[in-house]
């Protein structure tokens, strides 16, 4: 195994306690299960829904359930886990407000990263195109993208507002997953990737 | 017939015999005195015995699980897509065994064996054998072949039902269970389907109350009807469409009651086929064993709680056109396992061929298996 995380994975694995349960959706190829069941001592399961990820994460003996998160949780009971991460999903699933929602309903915590459509290179782009954004984080066309939610910080602390939840952490950072001070001081304009802690 | 045994077989195989005389108690209350178990392993048990891998069979399979008997078999053993050298259940790392069940008619005692009070066969008073009764005559063999924990027990449909319940009753002697294609408890559609093949066993005038060795008989008709009833419920609307449409037997209809449509005419063969190689009360016992399965009956029909005491990781896999144990089935045991803390690997395999395909090579199924028991090897350092 390598002991090198993606750095956004970086991020999220020193939220997560050791010995506690983690629950991650969309667990692609499980490096961030893997990581926390050997670094940290984890238990956990990873719900993912395609073939190939499932096939590595069986390769590394990871808990892999084939599950689609259109779905919900429903596998998993009120409160059995102690953090439910979510990875660049968020904006691809059907109802984004209520997988919120089931997050919380499964995990005391959620850790949730998303790409913010409020970067100004996006902005830049659709005002000054007239055209759908493309970029290296948000490579799709309009009508072929998974990502079928797109939204910005703000409006995501807004739901998190109208909710009721805490944020209790939130990182940003480029599209290398590195901090800048300039980022913190306006992160929804320069932020293109955001890693937000959440609970009730 | 095999021209030659393919490189990935594991070759000629003979059944082996083991003898109990230590008295069976079995679930019912009734007992077997002593019995006999029919047996094949392929590849070799290792120094400590810990390669061993039991495969449990379905409700019309034996013990004849990979292999040919002979080079004038036509087919190999019923699981010969994923048992062998380099294949999902690896036999130059695993010793697998697989036996015939109580109860069964393919060697093992059973309702075609000899009663010893009366001297005549079994017939319809052979005992009622339940799942658990399967699993203590599989432990007991286990222990005649001095196997005390198996690296993995694995079975499909039936055969699924029988590792689960190892898990439970044998929580310490096994480190990975496979249910495959299988479901905690049988629907009521399912005991429905069960009856209406017992019935048409049990009708046929030839049956004599279960009694038809005696009388040089066998239920065959009856034992026809339950069997294209069963086989139709293995495969999916799709897959027939796909493999018969409409098609006729003739270039048009000829309005006759006969067989017309080759689905019928296939039906008729697979009927045909298996009325004259399998028991009919066999049949009946196997059926009933299904009827009764379900473990969580015991535990407030709480599976979770159930399972709670097994120490094993599981592998559960499933079928998109199963509709005889649909995903939502294995998924019930996923979600116990899930909520009962337990290490579970599930996924859901798209195929057209219903629940037989647990039995068919599927790409998908194949890779995704056999990385699971690469997994159970370098896990156990096999």
């Amino acid at each position: 195994m390598s002991n090198e995380l993606r750095s956004d994975l970086n991020i999220i694995q020193d939220w997560v306690s050791p010995e506690s349960q983690v629950l991650d959706l969309g667990c692609g190829q499980g490096d961030l299960l893997n990581y926390l069941q050997s670094k940290k001592q984890c238990k956990g399961y990873g719900l993912e829904i395609h073939s190939d990820s499932i096939v590595a994460c069986v390769e590394k003996g990871i808990n892999v359930i084939e599950h689609d998160l259109n779905n919900g949780l429903s596998h998993f009971k009120d409160g059995s886990v102690d953090t439910v991460v979510m990875t660049q999903a968020l904006q691809a699933v059907r109802r984004p407000d209520l997988l919120l929602d089931e997050m919380l309903r499964v995990g005391k915590e959620a850790i949730i990263t998303f790409p913010n459509f409020g970067y100004w290179r996006t902005r830049l782009y659709l005002l000054s195109k007239g055209k759908m954004p493309m970029s290296k984080t948000l490579p799709y066309n309009w009508y072929d993208t998974p990502n079928i939610h797109m939204c910005t910080f703000r409006d995501f602390e807004k739901l998190c507002r109208e909710k009721g939840l805490k944020v209790v952490d939130r990182t940003v950072v480029d599209s290398n997953h590195q901090e800048h001070l300039s980022i913190t001081l306006w992160p929804n304009l320069l932020g293109e990737i955001a890693i937000y802690r959440v609970t009730k | 017939m095999p021209q030659q045994i393919p490189a990935d077989s594991v070759g000629i195989v003979t059944p082996q015999v083991a003898k109990f005389d230590e008295p069976l108690e079995l679930r019912s209350g009734k007992t077997l005195q002593s019995y006999e178990l029919v047996y094949e392993t392929y590849g070799e048990l290792n120094a400590d015995k810990s390669n061993a891998v039991l495969i449990c069979h379905a409700l019309s399979g034996h013990h004849h699980a990979a292999g040919y008997h002979s080079m004038d078999e036509k087919k190999p053993g019923w699981w010969d897509a994923c048992i062998g050298p380099g294949k999902a259940i690896d036999t130059n790392r695993f010793f697998v065994l697989c036996l015939n069940n109580l109860g069964g008619c393919h060697g093992s005692t059973g309702p075609t064996s000899i009663n010893p009070e009366t001297g005549k066969p079994w017939g319809g008073d052979f005992p009622m054998v339940r799942v658990r009764d399967w699993v203590e005559s599989q432990a007991r063999l286990a222990d005649y072949l001095g196997i005390a924990k198996f690296a993995a027990v694995i079975g499909g449909s039936l055969g699924g039902m029988q590792a689960l319940r190892w898990s439970i009753q044998y929580p310490e002697r096994l480190n990975y269970c496979a249910v495959i294609a299988s479901a905690p408890k049988l629907s009521a559609q399912n005991i429905a389907f069960n009856e209406v093949a017992r019935n048409a066993i049990m009708k046929d005038p030839e049956f004599h109350d279960g009694q038809y060795l005696e009388k040089n008989a066998i239920p065959k008709t009856g034992l026809m009807t339950a069997r294209m009833l069963a086989h139709l419920t293995y495969l999916s609307d799709d897959a027939m469409g796909e493999k018969f449409g409409r098609d006729l037997k003739t270039d048009e209809i000829q309005y006759e009651y006969s067989p017309e449509f080759q689905v019928e005419s296939y039906l008729h063969y697979q009927g045909e086929k298996f009325s004259t190689s399998f028991d009919a009360n066999t049949y009946l016992l196997m059926t009933k064993a299904l009827d009764y399965f379900d473990p969580a009956q015991y535990y407030d029909n709480d599976l979770a709680k159930c399972l709670s005491n097994a120490q094993c990781k599981f592998f559960v896999v499933s079928f998109t056109t199963d509709w005889r144990f649909s995903p939502e089935r294995s998924e019930e045991i996923v979600d116990a396992l899930v909520e009962a803390d337990k290490d579970v690997t599930y996924a859901c395999i798209e195929s057209e061929k219903g629940h037989d395909a647990f039995l068919i090579p599927i790409p998908r199924y194949v890779k995704l298996f056999t990385a699971y028991m690469n997994r159970v090897a370098k896990e156990l350092n096999l």
